[in-house]
């Protein structure tokens, strides 16, 4: 007997969302025998966890928060990986957005537009940031066939330096001038007030503020569906992810799904990099030790990898890294393990990942058939 | 005349190239078998830590017995952690990208070498032993050769004998030839009775040992101490990976890689300390060897050059024998 791997015929619907699922609960079970071994209480450990995540008074605010920029980097990476383009940009893309959403908040919001113009025409730059920063790698490989997947990865470096020379090595637009602070330390000029992104106030746990991204994101995510599953240009995307030969024998312009789906996917992650100014910081924020810290644009391939690119999938498995990344951030400290809210959720990914052959493949045993001589 | 800026500037390329060469000849291997480990950040992270524990705790001798250990340990831990990923992308066939992310997730900054680190409390204490030049002064003064080749920690010398043993092994040994035929045509290396999954699994771990020993370096001579979160490796995974395809797959062009991108880390500081002004020195010079990166991939991805230049035709892809 041994046991073999074979790829399945259909794939049962069902086990789409069983095997997600199955994923944490196994995970969860891992990162507890993990912290057994290693002299933790798991179950304590967990219930701090949640606490932390969901219950504390004000901690859903700030889980919120948390899931705002990975929903839209989720969302960024699971259109891109839906058709096998592996955008791995979404960190430089996201500074990009901020950096051209800040530049759209100061200029308009400092003429005393209408702030709901203000919020529309930075939303509208930090897509155009995103989606021209990641059409670097998209031409390059639609038109060169350089991979995306390591120059996308290049740039979030060179992004992230571009931000930090705006804020702290040069004089330029984005950094404050003005004031005793500004010549301590180097900050980001602040957004004019009607530059900021309202939050919705949300009468749950003595007030919760709602992040004005946060709509935008589900927003973007019910559009991404539908123009994945509802339209030709989805359905070609699909096709040209499951099997390229078969989307160039039907004739389906290649090159363009490249350049479209780049910049789609690139739109999405500038768009939470000005959610992230509007709604956050209120003025770029260039600190090596700040935004860049965060790794959003990485978390964000976990979260579209487990939402298996769905977009509703992703959102709410945003909401759930979001929660640990909250939880992470506040339990920092002597009872709370270091470093746990990191390792369960890579085990977390690697149970998807494995659980991904489950769906795609069935496990056999089989008799060994015998050789004819 | 040692003083000068080239000699500075090659002195400190060597120094903070070593864990990059380290790192990248690792991944190297892996790439050549046709497995991409992008999780080569987080096994350097818990190299670093596991590395400078066993040094901190063990006690032989002198400080060399304990500073060898710590490298062999280095080297197992990022072994153990590219063992993971071999088993998702060969036995599971799972997405190498992804699975490479979720390893850096797993076992970086904000994960496990955080988690074991802080446990094992090696946080915020000087090593007790580092490695350092051994050369009399005297000698390490001699003109230009001097702080170069001799006041160098003895680290960077096992690294030129690791690019000599890659080079040799890749280009001239049987199991190296194996491996380039199983990274460039799985299917026919199988025909021929090659073990494809074996020879992955085995130079995935071995070049997790190398990113093991590559974050070692730092914590053991670099910057002799381990604090929890990312900034002892800072990016060197990254920039590892991008140096194997900088020096189109090749271990000797690893090196000048490694030697390049470290001398353009200490190009500002340099260039602060002389007064020189150069533009945005910050901003080139830290961006310079991304860039570079970019420029030598479309290079190298140009009318199908790719395959001229050494890149594993089956990197990347998983190797099912009934699928093939």
């Amino acid at each position: 007997m041994r046991l073999t791997i074979e790829r399945r015929l259909d794939q049962p619907r069902w086990l789409a969302v069983v095997v997600p699922v199955a994923s944490v609960v196994v995970a969860l079970v891992i990162a507890g025998i993990v912290l057994l071994i290693t002299g933790h209480n798991p179950i304590s450990s967990y219930r701090q966890l949640f606490d932390a995540a969901f219950v504390q008074t004000g901690s859903i605010g700030q889980t919120l928060i948390a899931t705002t920029p990975l929903a839209f980097t989720g969302l960024a990476a699971a259109a891109a990986f839906r058709m096998r383009l592996y955008n791995i940009g979404g960190e430089g893309q996201l500074y990009m957005g901020a950096i051209f959403g800040s530049a759209v908040g100061i200029y308009l919001g400092g003429r005393g537009s209408a702030s709901a113009g203000v919020i529309a025409a930075m939303v509208v730059a930090g897509c155009i940031g995103g989606a021209l920063w990641a059409s670097i790698p998209g031409v390059l490989r639609a038109f060169l066939g350089t991979s995306e997947i390591l120059t996308s990865l290049m740039l979030n470096y060179v992004a992230g330096y571009v931000l930090t020379y705006l804020v702290f090595q040069s004089q330029s637009y984005w950094r404050q001038t003005k004031g005793f602070n500004a010549t301590v330390f180097p900050t980001g000029k602040p957004l004019p007030s009607n530059a900021v992104w309202p939050p919705w106030n949300l009468h749950a746990q003595g007030g919760t503020p709602i992040p004005l991204g946060l709509f935008f994101a589900v927003l973007a995510g019910i559009v991404l569906w539908a123009l994945y599953k509802r339209t030709r240009f989805g359905f070609e995307v699909q096709v040209l992810g499951d099997s390229t030969g078969a989307a160039r024998y039907a004739g389906m312009r290649i090159r363009r799904k490249i350049l479209a789906v780049m910049a789609i996917s690139g739109a999405i992650a500038g768009l939470g990099g000005a959610s992230q100014v509007g709604d956050f910081s209120h003025a770029l924020d260039g600190d090596p030790n700040g935004l860049q810290k965060q790794a959003y644009g990485y978390s964000g391939i976990v979260v579209a990898a487990l939402g298996r690119y769905n977009p509703f999938a992703v959102l709410l498995v945003a909401l759930l890294i979001g929660g640990l990344d909250n939880a992470g951030n506040t339990l920092q400290g002597a009872s709370f393990p270091s470093g746990l809210v990191g390792v369960i959720q890579g085990i977390i990914l690697f149970c998807a990942l494995g659980g991904e052959l489950l769906v795609r493949h069935r496990v056999r045993l089989v008799r060994p058939v015998a050789a004819t001589a | 005349m040692n003083n000068s800026l080239v000699v500075v500037l090659i002195a400190s390329g060597v120094a903070y190239g070593t864990p990059i060469l380290f790192a990248a000849l690792g991944e190297l291997l892996a790439e050549r078998s046709g497995v991409l480990n992008l999780g080569v950040e987080g096994m350097m992270l818990v190299g670093a830590a596991m590395g400078f524990w066993a040094e901190q705790r063990v006690h032989i001798g002198s400080g060399a017995g304990a500073l060898v250990l710590g490298l062999v340990v280095a080297a197992f831990s990022g072994a153990v952690m590219a063992a993971i990923h071999a088993f998702m992308v060969i036995t599971l066939r799972a997405n190498q990208i992804v699975s490479g992310l979720a390893l850096t997730i797993f076992a970086g900054g904000l994960g496990l070498s955080s988690y074991l680190g802080t446990d094992l409390n090696i946080a915020d204490v000087p090593a007790s032993h580092t490695f350092h030049a051994f050369f009399p002064s005297s000698v390490q003064n001699w003109p230009v050769v001097g702080p170069i080749v001799f006041g160098q920690n003895p680290l960077v010398y096992f690294s030129w004998l690791c690019v000599i043993a890659v080079a040799y092994y890749l280009a001239r040994t049987r199991p190296g030839l194996n491996v380039r035929s199983v990274g460039e045509a799985p299917g026919a290396a199988d025909a021929m009775g090659i073990d494809v999954g074996k020879y992955r699994y085995v130079h995935t771990l071995v070049g997790g040992a190398f990113a093991g020993v590559g974050g070692a370096t730092f914590s053991l001579a670099i910057t002799p101490t381990w604090n929890a979160g990312d900034s002892l490796v800072q990016g060197a995974g990254w920039i590892a990976i991008a140096l194997v395809i900088f020096a189109f797959w090749r271990a000797e062009l690893c090196l000048v890689g490694a030697y390049f991108f470290g001398a353009m880390q200490a190009l500002q500081p340099e260039l602060q300390a002389r007064n020189i002004s150069l533009g945005p020195t910050e901003l080139w010079s830290n961006s310079l060897p991304y860039v570079a990166t970019v420029v030598v991939l479309v290079l190298v991805s140009w009318r199908g050059s790719a395959r001229r230049l050494g890149a594993p035709a089956a990197l990347g892809t998983p190797y099912a024998r009934e699928e093939a």
